[in-house]
């Protein structure tokens, strides 16, 4: 049985003015012990997705459509007793910014500890040593004296270790990160994944790790899922990704990202922006932006294609066999990028 | 370089750096700590070539966005100098304050807050114009001129408000403003870190066509060291307000010999997931820059730190090869007493 299940989730967020369709019918699961790397850019549904998982939506505007199993576990038809139960227990997460998730007038001992005591019941005794564990876990120096701390006493790294240990105090099964590296400088940013690494690969846990930043995702991910527009356009082995991706978005994500590219010669950007949330176009909401585009595109949502096994990706020019070579010819001219 | 143009505002001619830094020092006082200062930036020197794009890197609170402030005199320095195209800066017998800006412009991390809310766009552009003594419909015009230059239609995008744009389109207005002005040398301060990669991929290749456009001059900060590496000629690695290396960029790239920036380099996710990195190059976090450490600054990180390193402040020094290839590091000063001399 896959840890996590997602069927067709759609996300809306309905307000007096607008709806906006922030997930489109998503679904994916993952097996314990594995990492999947949501890859996205701003607005495209993927942090959304990771907060359904644990129904941190604000119930009164969301609208939340499909299934959400975890263990077997219907997390959209739970109880909210619970579903506080599931939160911090069985599933737990990381947030991109541990200055604002950290409460700052409590010491990281009493905060984590309350987390452990409100799970397993023990007393405060208890959980200060299950914390003080929990800190040399998560390979916080001096451990002991960073207990009494407050979360403004600590760098960026330190506060980011206290919020994974806070994480990972009631042994979760499903660990969920919403770019918890980005908001680090590049030195600590690379401690911190292999740690996450560590972590994630001795504790036996299975991770939904969101992230913007290719590089990140190479160095994290057993599978990885890129999200557009409130889909997955592409999900498939790291490796298959990043070295052979069939969705031109995906293509094209790699080749406007900055890696050693000849200094001499423009970027290969994608040209464009993304759509508007609250207007989708028809069809594949790609299409305005792609070198591939069909007459199709526009029509229809392309159905998921597999151009390997696990490998898919949701666009018609894969279906139509349009090789992949073509993306870096077709790419659009300076005056063709002018922003919309 | 491209600056074989002739600009008739060269007065120093070709061979004459557009900027040169001397020792610039700028301690923010800390209230309510006895006396302590934030030393932003803490004795940096350097110069910027005519034409050439000098990238300024390193982590957050090493001084970096302090230096791009003081090249302008946003903040005022401490102590040091800035001599702009032959004259000094500031001084009765140099140039003064205002019309370096006239000359030197600079755009924000922050598209948005950079920008008047209350404001059309196109108001924004031809503010700097307008103030600067042109009428107000050459200015508008300028504005226009601008806009265009940047890929945004102007009238489309002129009439609209920042909170009508896109995070890109926002940054694309604040390049146009910059250089509504006509400035020779552009500082960009992290102008790509809020975008997205897609968006940040067009911005960066619109900079490159300005700067060939414009005949411009740019000091690129950023802390993205690949972005760094596929704009600059030289790079200014910064660590807690000290500059600890310098040099043309295949050198500081193929072969570094910081090892601050070694490690630095050694922290980029290497975009293979059959080449992860298993450990990591340095520990820790950059210390707080209110108390820095003793003698080197990246002592307490260095894998290589010795006794002279806790003690000693190193000096910024040529290397033999090339010349223009400066360190900060006791490793590779024969007198130091380092007992790796000569090995790295």
């Amino acid at each position: 049985m896959a840890l996590a299940e997602v069927r067709d989730l759609n996300v809306r967020f309905v307000t007096r003015e607008a709806t906006v369709h922030a997930v489109n019918g998503v679904s994916f699961s993952v097996q314990p012990g594995e990492v999947l790397c949501i890859l996205g850019e701003s607005g495209s549904g993927k942090s959304v997705t990771l907060r359904a998982l644990m129904r941190l939506l604000p119930p009164r505007r969301t609208q939340i459509e499909g299934s959400v199993h975890v263990e077997g576990q219907d997390v959209l038809a739970m109880p909210s007793r619970v579903l506080r139960d599931l939160r911090g227990g069985l599933v737990a997460m990381i947030f991109q910014e541990p200055m604002t998730a950290l409460d700052p007038v409590y010491t990281v001992g009493q905060q984590i500890g309350e987390t452990v005591r409100r799970h397993t019941g023990c007393d405060r005794q208890a959980a200060r040593k299950r914390v003080l564990e929990l800190l040399e876990l998560v390979r916080i120096p001096s451990a002991e004296r960073r207990l009494d701390a407050y979360p403004h006493e600590l760098s960026g790294g330190l506060r980011q270790r206290a919020m994974i240990a806070m994480a990972l105090s009631c042994n979760p099964r499903l660990l969920l990160a919403d770019e918890p590296t980005t908001a680090l400088d590049a030195t600590v940013q690379v401690q911190v994944l292999i740690l996450l690494r560590r972590l994630q690969r001795e504790l036996g846990m299975g991770m939904i790790f969101v992230t913007h930043d290719l590089g990140v995702a190479a160095e994290i991910a057993d599978t990885i899922a890129v999200m557009y527009a409130g889909r997955i356009v592409e999900s498939g082995p790291v490796s298959q990704i990043l070295n052979a991706p069939a969705h031109p978005y995906t293509a094209g994500l790699l080749a406007s990202t900055v890696h050693g590219q000849p200094r001499h010669r423009d970027i290969d950007a994608i040209a464009g922006s993304p759509p508007d949330m609250r207007r989708l176009p028809q069809g594949c909401s790609f299409t305005p932006r792609c070198p591939r585009r069909l007459a199709e595109c526009r029509l229809a949502v392309p159905e998921p294609r597999f151009p390997a096994p696990g490998h898919m990706a949701a666009c018609h020019a894969v279906a139509a066999g349009v090789p992949a070579t073509q993306v870096a010819s077709t790419r659009g001219s300076s005056a063709a990028m002018s922003a919309r | 370089m491209s600056a074989l143009v002739h600009d008739p505002r060269d007065r120093g001619g070709l061979q004459q750096p557009m900027l040169i830094a001397r020792d610039l020092r700028k301690h923010f006082p800390v209230k309510g700590s006895g006396g302590k200062s934030v030393q932003a930036v803490d004795g940096v020197s350097f110069t910027v070539g005519k034409g050439e794009t000098l990238g300024v890197v390193g982590e957050s609170g090493c001084g970096k966005s302090t230096l791009a402030r003081l090249m302008l005199h946003l903040v005022k320095p401490d102590a040091g100098e800035l001599v702009f195209d032959g004259d000094p800066v500031g001084v009765a017998t140099g140039i003064a304050v205002d019309a370096l800006r006239r000359q030197v412009q600079m755009v924000f991390q922050d598209s948005y807050s950079s920008l008047n809310p209350r404001m059309p766009v196109r108001d924004s552009v031809a503010f700097g114009p307008f103030v600067q003594g042109k009428r107000k419909d050459e200015a508008r015009g300028i504005a226009r001129d601008m806009l265009g230059k940047v890929g945004l239609d102007p009238g489309l995008f002129g009439p609209r408000y920042p909170h009508e744009l896109s995070g890109g389109q926002k940054q694309r207005v604040n390049i146009a403003r910059a250089l509504a002005t006509g400035p020779r040398m552009v500082i960009l301060d992290e102008p790509v870190s809020a975008l997205d990669k897609s968006i940040e991929a067009q911005v960066l290749n619109l900079l490159r066509a300005l700067k060939r456009q414009f005949n411009l001059t740019y000091v690129f900060i950023s802390h993205d060291l690949n972005v760094v590496q596929y704009l600059s000629d030289r790079v200014l690695v910064m660590y807690l307000g000290r500059a600890v290396e310098i040099g043309p960029i295949e050198v500081i790239f193929g072969r570094p010999r910081h090892p601050y920036t070694r490690a630095l380099l050694a922290s980029r996710p290497s975009m293979n997931p059959a080449q992860r990195i298993e450990e990591p190059p340095i520990t820790g976090d950059p210390p707080n820059p209110i108390d820095p450490p003793s003698g080197c600054r990246f002592h307490t990180r260095c894998p290589f730190a010795e006794k002279v390193c806790e003690t000693t402040d190193p000096a910024l020094g040529a290397l033999q090869d090339p010349h223009s290839h400066m360190v900060a590091c006791h490793i590779h000063d024969p007198l130091s007493g380092h007992s790796r001399y000569g090995s790295a």
